[in-house]
C-alpha cells in the first residue's frame, strides 16, 4: 500500500509561503480490535481552511476529537507549532470545537454560553462583556442574547455556536459537521458566511464533512478520508482534475472508471484506444463525464479518442443532461452534454487522451 | 373515574380492568384515609361509625415533648444522610458510569444492594461492625446507617440522569477552556439539576420513614419511627393518627413541589404550558 | 475524555467507603456465623459450623424459614394481581390521565410504612373498623377474630404495602412497548386477547420478574408487620433473628440466620436478572 503523506506535504495549500500551525504525525487510533484510524500525517498551514472529508465510518470525527482532546491517539503525535499538543488536557489546548448537535448549555442564557470559556479563564468582567457582545454582534445575534438556547432556531444555535468558541480567539477551531442539521437552503447560506467569517477572523478551520459539495465550495484544501487512511489531500481543483485513486475520483463528483491495458505507449480499453507515456501493464483512468462530447463532423481534433454506441439512458438535469451509452466490448459511459435535445439512439463520442487521467486503485480496506 | 369513561373506548375486557383499578385504589388508600379519618374521632381508635369530630388528638400530640424530640432527631438524621448519600452517590454514579477499575462489577452490586436488601441485614451487618470498632451507638450511627443504605437512591437517580446526558455538553466546557473541576460544578450538576434534587427529596423521606436498619443502631434518643414504634408495642394511641397525617401532609407538599420542579425542567420553564399542564392534570 | 485523576477522584471516596461501610459488615456477619456465646456471654471467636449445624437441627429454624417463604410467595402472587392488570389499564387505556393516576400509586409509598402497618391494625382489630361495621351492619354478632393476629392480616398488610413496588417496574415494562407492535398484531389478525397473550405479556415479562423479586425479597425479611398483626402464628425468621439479637442474645446463631437471608437473596437477585435478561429483546 502507498503511503500518501507525501502527496500531503507536495501538494499543500495554495499558498506555500504560510507557516504550518498544525502537524499531525504518524497518528493512529484503535478502538479495542478496531484500526479506526492508521497512520495520518497532515499539516495545516495558518489562517487555512481545510476540510477532513470522508463517509460515516471513515474516522474523520475520531481524527477531529484527537485533535480536540476528546480522545487520545494510540499511537503518533500532534504539534502546534512547537508544542507537543496531544499530551495536554482539551482545556489547556488553544483549540475550540463547534460540536454537531452544537452542545450549547440549556440552562445558560446565549450571552452565558458566549461568556463561558471567558469567564472559566476568569477574565475580567468588563473584557468579558465587551468581547461577548463584540462576537454576538459578529455573527448577528446581539437581539438574542439573553434567550436561552432552547427558544432559539437551529441556524441561530449554530452562529452561537460558533460565537462561543471563537470569542476565545483559539488559534484553530474545529467544526464537526456543524451544517448537517440545517435545511438544504439555509446551509448553502451558512457555507458562504462560514468560508467568508473565516476570511474576516484569518483563524485556521479544520472542518469535518461527509458532503463532497460542501468540500469543494468551502475549503483551501481537502484531505479525504477512507477506512482510517488518507486517500489524498490536495486543494478542490487538484482534487476533482487530479484525483489520485480511483475512491477519490469516484467520491468527489461523478466519473467514467476505465481499466486499460498499456503495450508498447499504447493504451487499450475495450473498444478505445489512445497513445500515451505509460510503462506496460494494467492501467485505471479517471474520465469525467463533462469531459466526453458528442461528436460532430466539424470537430475532427487530430488527437480525439471516438467511439460509437447505443444510448442506453436519458437523465434530464436541467442545464446538463446525463447519457449512458454502452460502448460494446462492456464498456458504459456516461457522458454530461448540455442538452441533446431530444432522445437520441446510436452516437458517436470522442474525448481527449489528456483528459483520461491515471489513477491509482483503491483496493478494499477492512 | 368519569372522566375516564368518556375518553376511551371500552370494551368489556377493559370495563373489568377498569373496576379492578378502582378496587386497587380503594385498597391502596383504605388504610390512608381511615387514619386521616379517625385521627378526628372523639372515641379514638376503632368504632364504626366515628363519633364526635374534635381536634383533640392534636392538641395532645403538640403539648407530647418526646414526639417532637425524635421529629428533631429524624430531621437530624434525614439531613446528614442526604449529604452522605449524595457526597458519596453522586461520584459512585459518576464512576459507574465512566470509570474503569478491577472490581466495578462487585462494586456496582454492593452499592445497589441495600435498595432491595431487607433492611435487617443491612441493620445488623451495621451493629456487628459498631461492635467490634467499639463504638456507642447513638443518632450519629443512625446517620451512618441511613447514608450508607441510601448512597444507592442517590447513584440511582444521577447514573439514569447521566445517561440521558450529552457527552458532548461537558467536552464543550474542556473545549472552552473549563478544567474538570470547573466542568464538573458549572456544566454536569447543573444539567443533573432534577435527579440529584429528587434524589435529595427520596432520600430525606425514605430516612424520616426509617425503622429497619434504625431499629438496631438505635442508642438513647428515638427517631419519629422508632418512637411511634415504641407506642404501638404499648398499645394502640389516637395520637400516632394524628402525627400520621401530619407526616402524610408534609409527604403530600414534598411529591407535589418535586412534580412541579420536574414539570418545569422538562418543559422548558414555560410558565404558560406548565400551568396548562398542571391545570389538565397531566403531571409528567 | 476523562483523565485518570478524574476518574480516581469520583471512584476512590465511595469505593472506600462502601468497603468499610457495606462490604466489612457483611464480611463481619460471615465471620460472626462461625463464632459462639460463652456461658458468660461473652462471644467465643473460635471457628466452626455449630450454628449452622443448629439451623438445620432445630425444627423451628427452617420450619418458621419456610412459612416467610410461603408468606412471601402469597404476598408476590397478591401484589402481581393486583398489580399487573393496575399497570396495563394505566398504560394502555387511562389515556389523558395516565400521569396523574401513575402518581396516584405512587403516593402510598410516600405514608411512613410502619403508619399503614398500623392503619390495617386499627382496621383488622377485634373493635376495629372492619369488625363494629360488620356488627353496625348486622352481618356478625362477634368480632372475627381471624381477622388480626394472624399470618392473613400479614399477608395482608404486606400485599399493601408492596403492591405499588410490584406495579413499578411492570408499568416501566408495559410503558416502553413500542404501541405499533400492538396495531400491528391487530393489522395481523390477532384479537385484542390473542394481542395481550401474544405480544404485549411476553415483552412485560422483565417487568414481571423485578417486581416479583421486589415484593418476595421484601416481604420475606419484613419482622415489624408480624411483630404488630401476626401474632404467634405470623412469626417470620426475621423475628427470630431480632429475639437472637436481642433477648436471646445469640449474635452469631442470629448472624448465621441473616447470613443466609443474605444469600438468599443474592442468589434470588442472579436468578431474576438472568430471567430478566433472557426475556428482554432490546
Amino acid at each position: 500500500m502507498t503511503t500518501t503523506p507525501q502527496i500531503a506535504v507536495t501538494n499543500a495549500g495554495d499558498d506555500v509561503s504560510r507557516t504550518t500551525l498544525l502537524s499531525i504525525r504518524n497518528v493512529a487510533k484503535r478502538f479495542g480490535r478496531n484500526l479506526v484510524l492508521r497512520d495520518i500525517s497532515l499539516e495545516v498551514k495558518e489562517g487555512e481552511f481545510l476540510t477532513i472529508l470522508g463517509e460515516s465510518g471513515s474516522g474523520k470525527t475520531t481524527l477531529l476529537r484527537i485533535i480536540a482532546g476528546f480522545e487520545t491517539a494510540s499511537a503518533g503525535e500532534v504539534w502546534m507549532g512547537d508544542a507537543r499538543l496531544d499530551r495536554q488536557p482539551p482545556y489547556r489546548r488553544r483549540v475550540n470545537t463547534v460540536f454537531q448537535s452544537y452542545a450549547l448549555f440549556p440552562h445558560l442564557t446565549v450571552e452565558q454560553n458566549v461568556a463561558y470559556g471567558l469567564r472559566v479563564a476568569k477574565r475580567p468582567e468588563a473584557e468579558i462583556a465587551a468581547r461577548v457582545s463584540e462576537a454576538l454582534k459578529k455573527v448577528k445575534m446581539s437581539a438574542h442574547a439573553k434567550s436561552k438556547p432552547s427558544k432559539i432556531s437551529g441556524g441561530q444555535q449554530q452562529r452561537i455556536a460558533l460565537a462561543r468558541a471563537l470569542v476565545n480567539r483559539p488559534q484553530l477551531l474545529l467544526l464537526d459537521e456543524p451544517l448537517s442539521a440545517l435545511d438544504a437552503n439555509l446551509r448553502r447560506q451558512m457555507q458562504v458566511e462560514l468560508k467568508s467569517l473565516q476570511r474576516e477572523v484569518g483563524i485556521s478551520f479544520i472542518f469535518v464533512t461527509h458532503d463532497q459539495e460542501e468540500a469543494m465550495v468551502m475549503s483551501d484544501r481537502i484531505a479525504l478520508l477512507r477506512s482510517g487512511e488518507l486517500e489524498q489531500v490536495a486543494t478542490p481543483r487538484e482534487i476533482y482534475g487530479h484525483p489520485a485513486t480511483a475512491y477519490v475520483a469516484q467520491f468527489i463528483g461523478h466519473t467514467n472508471l476505465l481499466k486499460g491495458e498499456v503495450r508498447a505507449g499504447v493504451v487499450r480499453c475495450g473498444p478505445l484506444m489512445w497513445t500515451a507515456a505509460l510503462p506496460d501493464g494494467a492501467a485505471l483512468f479517471s474520465l469525467r463525464p463533462e469531459n466526453i462530447r458528442l461528436a460532430s463532423e466539424k470537430t475532427t481534433a487530430p488527437d480525439t479518442v471516438r467511439v460509437r454506441g447505443k444510448v442506453r439512458q436519458q437523465a434530464f438535469h436541467g442545464a446538463t443532461e446525463l447519457i449512458r451509452v454502452e460502448c460494446g466490448d462492456g464498456l458504459v459511459m456516461v457522458v454530461r452534454t448540455p442538452g441533446s435535445g431530444g432522445a437520441l439512439d446510436e452516437v458517436e463520442l470522442e474525448f481527449s487522451p489528456a483528459d483520461a487521467v491515471l489513477v491509482r486503485e483503491s483496493p478494499e480496506r477492512i | 373515574m368519569e372522566l375516564l369513561v368518556s375518553e376511551t373506548r371500552f370494551d368489556s375486557g377493559s370495563r373489568w380492568l377498569l373496576l379492578h383499578a378502582v378496587a386497587v385504589f380503594v385498597f391502596l388508600y383504605l388504610p390512608i384515609a381511615v387514619l386521616i379519618l379517625y385521627s378526628f374521632n372523639g372515641e379514638g381508635v376503632g368504632g364504626f361509625p366515628p363519633h364526635h369530630l374534635t381536634l383533640d388528638w392534636y392538641r395532645t400530640l403538640f403539648a407530647d415533648g418526646p414526639i417532637w424530640d425524635s421529629v428533631l432527631n429524624s430531621l437530624q438524621v434525614a439531613l446528614a444522610a442526604m449529604v452522605i448519600a449524595l457526597t458519596f452517590g453522586v461520584p459512585a454514579a459518576l464512576a459507574l458510569e465512566r470509570a474503569q477499575f478491577p472490581g466495578k462489577a462487585l462494586f456496582r452490586r454492593l452499592v445497589l444492594l441495600p435498595l432491595i436488601l431487607p433492611g435487617i441485614i443491612t441493620g445488623l451487618s451495621l451493629l456487628m461492625l459498631f461492635n467490634v470498632m467499639g463504638t456507642k451507638l447513638s443518632l450519629m450511627t443512625i446517620i451512618l446507617g441511613h447514608g450508607t443504605a441510601l448512597i444507592s437512591v442517590a447513584t440511582t437517580e444521577v447514573f439514569a440522569g447521566l445517561q440521558k446526558l450529552d457527552r458532548a455538553q461537558e467536552e464543550a466546557s474542556l473545549d472552552l477552556g473549563a478544567n474538570y473541576w470547573q466542568t464538573f460544578w458549572r456544566i454536569t450538576v447543573p444539567n443533573l439539576k432534577l435527579p440529584i434534587i429528587g434524589a435529595a427529596l427520596l432520600i430525606f423521606t425514605l430516612s424520616m420513614d426509617e425503622i429497619a436498619v434504625s431499629f438496631f443502631l438505635i442508642g438513647r434518643d428515638n427517631t419519629l419511627p422508632l418512637e411511634i414504634w415504641g407506642r404501638l408495642r404499648r398499645g394502640i394511641t389516637p395520637e400516632i393518627n394524628a402525627v400520621s397525617t401530619i407526616i402524610f401532609i408534609f409527604s403530600l407538599v414534598a411529591i407535589v413541589f418535586w412534580y412541579r420542579l420536574r414539570m418545569r425542567g422538562e418543559a422548558g420553564a414555560d410558565v404558560a404550558a406548565e400551568i396548562v399542564q398542571a391545570v389538565e392534570g397531566d403531571a409528567t | 475524555m476523562f483523565s485518570r485523576a478524574y476518574k480516581a477522584a469520583v471512584t476512590l471516596p465511595p469505593l472506600l467507603w462502601v468497603t468499610v461501610f457495606l462490604l466489612m459488615p457483611y464480611l463481619l456477619m460471615f465471620c460472626y456465623s462461625f463464632w459462639s456465646v460463652s456461658a458468660s456471654q461473652a462471644i467465643v471467636h473460635s471457628w466452626n459450623l455449630d450454628n449452622y449445624r443448629q439451623l438445620l437441627r432445630v425444627n423451628i429454624y427452617w420450619q418458621t424459614l419456610l412459612r416467610s417463604m410461603w408468606i412471601a410467595a402469597r404476598v408476590t402472587t397478591f401484589s402481581l394481581l393486583l398489580g399487573y392488570p393496575l399497570a396495563y389499564f394505566l398504560s394502555f387505556y387511562a389515556g389523558k390521565k395516565k400521569d396523574l393516576l401513575y402518581q396516584l400509586v405512587i403516593i402510598p409509598l410516600w405514608v411512613s410504612y410502619l403508619v399503614r402497618a398500623y392503619a390495617w391494625k386499627t382496621i383488622l382489630g377485634s373493635d376495629g373498623v372492619l369488625n363494629t361495621l360488620l356488627q353496625y351492619m348486622h352481618l356478625t354478632k362477634h368480632p372475627l377474630e381471624f381477622l388480626l393476629y394472624s399470618p392473613f392480616a400479614v399477608v395482608l398488610t404486606l400485599t399493601h404495602i408492596y403492591t405499588p413496588f410490584a406495579f413499578l417496574p411492570i408499568y416501566a415494562a408495559l410503558e416502553h412497548i413500542p404501541r405499533n407492535l400492538v396495531e400491528a398484531s391487530h393489522d395481523l389478525g390477532a384479537t385484542p386477547g390473542q394481542t395481550f397473550w401474544r405480544v404485549i405479556f411476553p415483552l412485560s415479562i422483565p417487568g414481571v420478574v423485578a417486581g416479583a423479586t421486589f415484593a418476595f425479597v421484601l416481604s420475606l425479611g419484613d419482622f415489624l408487620a408480624p411483630l404488630l398483626l401476626g401474632g404467634p402464628s405470623g412469626i417470620m425468621i426475621s423475628n427470630i433473628v431480632v429475639s437472637l439479637f436481642g433477648a436471646a442474645y445469640n449474635w452469631p446463631l442470629g448472624a448465621a440466620i441473616s447470613f443466609c437471608m443474605l444469600l438468599l437473596v443474592v442468589s434470588l437477585l442472579v436468578f431474576s436478572e438472568r430471567l430478566e435478561k433472557k426475556w428482554s429483546f432490546s
